[in-house]
Parts: structure tokens; C-alpha cells; sequence
């Protein structure tokens, strides 16, 4: 219970103690955690400047959806009407195709129509004469007709 | 406990309470027991220093291989403790000094850990030195006040020291003599200065001392109650948890605030 030199020692340890902390374990310790704090608030720093960039792109890629929406929209109308003015022209086509194919087909039949109706003149032409011919021999005697024929001589 | 050995209950805590103490032979007395200034009390001596050197040395070593990214476990916990510490030191002492923050961090750690051995049950330690020989261990450091006034007295001078330094002699010499009551009671207020400077230490000291002491003697008075020592020294233990830590932090937070006083202007 009494003050004694063990005071001397316990100040000299004391001392040992404060010099071990003050040049060993404070300022390592110090410097790695200002450095962490230093790292932190960079991290955060950036993070929010990520966030912000993060922004910004999801605004630009709806800009540019909107924009690809657009006009892929300009785009089908554009082909639904070319789609309409090709079949319109390709139904104009076809009835200009078709008229010219019946047309042939009937100026032909006219042609058919009128080679037959020659044919069968020059038939019944040929049946008249045929006929004729037929009525004439019967009919002729030489005796009665002489002096026609003899007349006819004479002509040529 | 208390039949063991033939000791009466006086003796087992006079056993309890007596360091080991060394001198020379011409400073003992009839029974052995040193008496005067020139005895060391080795079971002091040999504790605290070894607690310190194993702490510290296990923080240096954590300090050497700190790193600025994602501390290790042990990193974590030091450096916990240190910017506890550190926190303290900025909320009071106001100045700038690279010996307050590594000052409070010693007080607080080494402290702390003296008076951790106050939780290791008083007669593991005594006996286990009886039975390699030494007759009287007293096992926490700081229910010795040759400890606590080495401490309190090292923090007086250097807030002495502090404050010549901050001040310079001439305004530091001005302030102890014209301070609270001007320059004509120039005696009184010297009077009033060296009451409070010599307070300060004592009051450090004792009150460490008084806390740790006490509670080491409910320790061995609770060991007295034979069996039923089981149920009352673990909630005794527990609460006296708090006394540790709250008896390392106010030796520390009074360190820095005579710091604090020692530096500023009043």
C-alpha cells in the first residue's frame, strides 16, 4: 500500500508505452484510415457520377427508341403503299393483258369465220356451176343450138 | 477457500492485498517484508509490463501491416478502438499535438487490460505462483497506486510540459499568476494554480486506484463465501466489466481534457 520506487519503474514503463504507440501503432494505423476514408469518399464520388452517366444513357437509349420507333413506323406505312401501288399496277397490267388476249382470240375467230364463209362460196359456187352444167346437159341438142354455136364461131 | 492452509479470513485477504515486493536486505524487517522508498513491487512491475509490451506489440505489428483497403479482423478491431479514441480527442482537445492522440490511445488500451485482470479469478494467479514458489502475487497492476500515481504524475508533467510549450514561459508564468483574479492577487492566484495542478493527479490516481481495489476486495470477499461464491462472483464479474472499461476511458478522457486545459488559454 506504500509509495515506493516500483513509481520509478511504472513512469519508465509508462513512458516505453507511449513512445511504442506514438512511433509504431498511431500513425501507420492514422495513415491507413485517412487513406480508406480518402478511397471511400472517391468511391462514392464515383459511384455518383456513374449513376448520373447511368441516367443520362437510359435517357439517350429512350431518345433513341422513341426515334427507331418512329420511324419504323414511316417505314411500314411507306411499304403498305408501295405494297398498294404495286398490286393496283399489277391488276392494271393483267386487265390490259387480258383485253389484248381476248382480243386476239376474236380477231382469229373473225379470220376462222371468214376463211369458212370463202370456203363454202367457192363451194356453192362450184355446186351452181356443177348443177348448171347438170341442167344444160340435159337440156342442150346440138341440132337446136348449131346455129347459136355456128354464131358463136364466127364471134371468136 | 478461507481454512486452506491454516490462513484465518484476515490472512487470506492480507495474503490477497500484499505485492510482491523486493529490497534490500538491510530494508526488511523481522518477518521479510520490505519497508522504505527503495522496495520494488516485482508482481507490478512484471505484469504491467508484460501486458503493455504483448499489446502493444501486438499493435504495432497490426499497424505495421495496415492497409488503406478492407481491414483483416484484428486490423478492424485496433483500429476500432483507436479511432474510439481518436474521436474523443477531437471532439475535446482542440490543438495540435502529435502526443495527445498516442497518449489517450496508451491510457486507455493499457489500462483496460491491467484491470481486465481483475476478471481471472482471484486465486488462479496466487496460487499458480505458489505453487512455482512466490509466496505473494497481486495480480492486477493497477490496485497498485504506485502504478496509478506513476501515471497520473507522467500526465502532469506533460501537460506542464504541454502547456510551456503551447504558451511559451512568459504567458504560461502570466496566466498562473493573473488567472481567475487578476494580476493584483498575484499570490492567490498562484495558491489557487498549484492546488488545482497537484489535484489533478491525485484525484487521476486515486480514483483509478480506488475503483480497481475495491472491486478486486468484493472478488476475494465473494471467494470467502465457499460454495456460494459460484452464483455472485459471475455477476460480479459481469458488472465489474463495466468498472474496466469505464475506469480505462475516464483516466483517458481526463488526460485528454488536462491536455485540452494545458494547451488553451483560459
Amino acid at each position: 500500500m506504500s509509495i515506493n520506487a516500483t513509481l520509478i519503474g511504472q513512469a519508465i514503463w509508462f513512458a516505453i508505452f507511449i513512445w511504442i504507440t506514438m512511433k509504431y501503432v498511431w500513425p501507420p494505423l492514422q495513415k491507413a484510415m485517412a487513406d480508406r476514408q480518402s478511397q471511400i469518399a472517391e468511391g462514392l464520388a464515383a459511384a455518383e457520377r456513374g449513376k448520373h452517366e447511368q441516367e443520362l444513357a437510359a435517357k439517350r437509349s429512350a431518345d433513341a427508341l422513341r426515334e427507331a420507333k418512329e420511324k419504323s413506323a414511316d417505314l411500314v406505312a411507306q411499304a403498305e403503299k408501295r405494297a398498294q401501288q404495286i398490286v393496283e399496277e399489277a391488276k392494271g397490267n393483267a386487265k390490259v393483258e387480258a383485253d389484248k388476249v381476248v382480243a386476239g382470240a376474236k380477231a382469229e375467230i373473225d379470220q376462222e369465220v371468214e376463211r369458212a364463209k370463202q370456203q363454202l362460196r367457192e363451194r356453192v359456187a362450184e355446186l351452181a356451176v356443177a348443177g348448171a352444167e347438170k341442167i344444160l346437159r340435159k337440156e342442150i341438142n346440138a341440132s337446136v343450138h348449131a346455129d347459136m354455136l355456128v354464131a358463136l364461131k364466127q364471134d371468136l | 477457500m478461507s481454512a486452506e492452509g491454516g490462513l484465518t479470513t484476515t490472512g487470506y485477504i492480507q495474503h490477497h492485498l500484499t505485492n510482491l515486493a523486493v529490497c534490500s536486505d538491510a530494508a526488511k524487517d523481522a518477518a521479510g517484508h520490505c519497508h522504505g522508498f527503495w522496495t520494488f513491487h516485482l508482481d507490478t512491475l512484471l505484469i504491467s509490463g508484460i501486458l503493455g509490451l504483448v499489446v502493444f506489440g501486438l499493435m504495432a505489428k497490426v499497424a505495421s501491416k495496415a492497409s488503406a483497403g478492407v481491414p483483416s479482423g484484428l486490423q478492424n478491431f485496433v483500429e476500432m478502438v483507436v479511432g474510439l479514441v481518436d474521436q474523443q480527442v477531437k471532439d475535446t482537445f482542440h490543438g495540435k499535438s502529435a502526443l495527445v492522440t498516442p497518449l489517450a490511445i496508451t491510457i486507455f488500451v493499457w489500462v483496460f487490460v491491467m484491470n481486465a485482470m481483475d476478471l481471472i479469478p482471484v486465486d488462479f494467479l496466487p496460487l499458480a505462483a505458489g505453487a512455482v514458489g512466490i509466496h505473494y502475487l497481486k495480480a492486477v497492476p493497477t490496485t497498485d497506486p504506485n502504478l496509478t500515481f506513476a501515471m497520473s504524475i507522467t500526465v502532469f508533467l506533460i501537460s506542464i510540459f504541454m502547456g510551456l510549450k503551447v504558451k511559451g514561459f512568459g504567458h504560461f508564468m502570466h496566466e498562473v499568476f493573473s488567472v481567475p483574479f487578476g494580476a493584483k492577487l498575484a499570490p492567490v492566484n498562484f495558491l489557487f494554480r498549484v492546488v488545482e495542478e497537484i489535484a489533478r493527479p491525485i484525484s487521476l490516481s486515486l480514483r483509478l486506484f480506488g475503483n480497481m481495489y475495491a472491486g478486486e476486495m468484493v472478488f476475494i470477499l465473494i471467494a470467502l463465501l465457499g460454495i456460494w461464491q459460484l452464483p455472485l462472483a459471475l455477476p460480479w464479474a459481469l458488472f465489474h466489466i463495466l468498472i474496466i472499461t469505464l475506469q480505462a476511458f475516464v483516466f483517458m478522457m481526463l488526460t485528454i481534457v488536462y491536455m485540452s486545459m494545458a494547451s488553451e488559454s483560459h
